[in-house]
């Protein structure tokens, strides 16, 4: 396997109980590019992406995340982002903002340690890059959709990680909100050469940023340059990504689920 | 102050002290993950520890502190390995382990049992050495609090986002657990089985409806847990009612008077809040 890859898949797959969810998944994102990921609704993205993270256990074949298995990851932990998908998160919970991105450290720090004041410094500094330092006082509750989502962001960029994992993170945004977040992911992969891995369903947006575009349909349907998937023509291509994609226009939109398309 | 002439009076002074404030600490955690049911269950359970440590002559608070342990371990792990919710694995645990001391408790005919005792405390028939083992099972448990007091709101918050910081999530849920048997044990001889529940829940939940910064809610939890205790124990000196009852009353006072000033009531977001 490359150390170069940022994330490496080889025959992968993944069950629930005995339900697959990922089938055969082999595919390698090398370090520094920018990957959309896309599919319908079921089609495994959150399970490819908690794989690479160690969340799941894979059923059979190899997974290799910034060269090392996820269990193993140790230390490089720190040198990754995570933002769950819409976090079902509790937002009553006593805390405020600072604090939420702060925890974002806390495997940094480690075990029975606690915060300092350079932690708190870096927390505000991650606020800022979301333009969210004036809420850093503002009780978790009383955010916006949008105004939390940042805030989940901003706890994964805490850390300064060379590969960030955004899943659907502007599911709660409005349209504007949303190209303002895909501009400043942009911006963190061409100047600071971040990995990005986006998650979405705003596939015509996403193909003017990204390099590469995985569809995944619990297989891997295709995977390469935008043009290249978006275009596809294959009776597989159209029955899975491509029919979401050119859903958008007279065609109904999402005419195929997850669990019509190629299989069974 | 002519209460603290008393010994047993001073021991309970102690006693409600170590009980309100654990409690209450570990509360603080049980009320933010939901685990108000698991910690019925365990409290429950420990019944029927109690119940082998009559029925072989060993001190029960120690068959009920390994009874607790094996019970909480065993929730975690049937709610974790099959598809049961946690209320279901719980509901099982809670009915059979109580009938399981009622059933040991009852072969035993021949013996005086105090049952009461155990199922709603009395907190003024301490020995020296209860007080003592509560002493070392409050620090334990403590300690523990205080070294892991981040890692357990992170669990508590996000325990996905944890796992992939690299946080033992799945040890901490567990030792969460084990920490809800340690105070349950620990508070048996003083509050019951039946009582150490609401002892628990109810001052975290009482701190809950007044702050939204979690060091506060914890401060506060601990203040109230501690204060209705030793206010239960002088309102049944004073009123001579059973001091179990006493105690858990007051805390539900504590409770309703925070629900009332809450400001978390009167508006669902709190914005004006810090
Ligand atoms: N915890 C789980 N237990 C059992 N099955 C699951 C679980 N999570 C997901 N699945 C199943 O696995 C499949 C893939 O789910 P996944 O969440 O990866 O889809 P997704 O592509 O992220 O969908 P969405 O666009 O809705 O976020 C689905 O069929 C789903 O029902
Ligand atoms: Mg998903």
């Amino acid at each position: 396997m490359s150390m170069s890859a940022a994330i490496e898949f080889r025959g992968v797959s993944v069950r629930y109980d005995h339900l697959p969810a990922l089938e055969n998944i082999s595919v390698s994102i090398p370090s520094g590019s920018f990957w959309g990921i896309i599919g319908p609704n079921g089609s495994g993205k959150s399970t490819f992406v908690k794989t690479a993270l160690g969340l799941l256990t894979p059923y059979e074949g190899d997974v290799r995340t910034l060269g090392r298995v996820p269990a193993d990851l140790g230390s490089l932990r720190a040198r990754i982002g995570y933002v769950p998908q819409y976090a079902q998160l509790d937002f009553s919970f006593p805390l405020q903002v600072i604090d939420v991105v702060a925890m974002g450290l806390y495997g940094e720090i480690g075990l029975f340690r606690r915060l300092t004041r350079s932690h708190r410094e870096r927390a505000y500094r991650a606020l800022d890059r979301v333009q969210m330092r004036e809420f850093a006082d503002r009780q978790i509750s009383a955010l916006s959709g949008g105004q939390r989502q940042r805030v989940l962001i901003a706890r994964a960029l805490v850390v300064d990680p060379s590969l960030l994992i955004l899943d659907e993170p502007t599911a709660a945004l409005d349209h504007g909100s949303a190209e303002g977040l895909y501009d400043w992911v942009n911006r963190l992969h061409e100047e600071d050469g971040m990995t990005i891995i986006l998650v979405t369903h705003d596939i015509g947006v996403v193909s003017q940023y990204v390099d590469s575009i995985a569809c995944l349909n619990r297989s891997l349907v295709a995977h390469g340059r935008p043009r290249d998937v978006l275009s596809g023509d294959s009776l597989e291509e159209m029955y899975g990504c491509g029919a979401m994609l050119f859903g958008h226009g007279d065609v109904p939109h999402m005419v195929v689920s997850a669990k019509d398309a190629g299989k069974k | 102050m002519d209460f603290l002439q008393h010994t047993f009076m001073q021991r309970a002074l102690i006693e409600a002290v170590l009980v309100g404030g654990i409690c209450a600490v570990i509360g603080v955690y049980v009320v933010l993950n939901g685990l108000s049911f698991i910690g019925a269950g365990i409290s429950h359970s420990t019944f029927a520890g109690v119940g082998i440590g009559l029925l072989l002559g060993v001190e029960p608070v120690l068959t009920a502190l390994l009874f607790a342990v094996l019970v909480a371990l065993s929730i975690g792990a049937v709610s974790e390995k099959s598809r049961l919710r946690h209320d279901t694995a719980v509901g099982i645990f809670f009915a059979a382990t109580m009938a399981l001391g009622v059933l040991l408790i009852g072969l035993m005919k021949d013996r005086y049992v105090d049952v009461l005792g155990y199922l709603f405390g009395n907190i003024l028939a301490l020995t020296a050495a209860d007080v003592w083992m509560s002493l070392v099972m409050a620090a334990i448990t403590g300690g523990i609090i205080l070294a892991l007091y981040k890692e357990f709101l992170a669990l508590s918050f996000d325990a996905e986002v944890a796992s992939v910081m690299g946080l033992p999530v799945r040890k901490l849920h567990y030792l969460l657990l084990v920490l809800i048997a340690l105070t349950v044990v620990l508070s048996v001889k003083s509050v019951g089985v039946v009582l150490v529940s609401a002892l628990i829940v109810t001052p975290a939940a009482a701190a809950w409806q007044l702050t939204v910064n979690f060091r506060r809610m914890m401060l506060l939890s601990l203040f109230f847990g501690i204060a209705s205790s030793v206010a239960g124990l002088l309102l049944s000196w004073y009123v001579d009612i059973p001091s179990g009852a006493g105690i858990v009353l007051t805390a539900t006072v504590v409770f309703f008077v925070a629900w009332a000033v809450s400001p978390r009531r009167r508006s669902p977001s709190p914005p004006a809040l810090r």
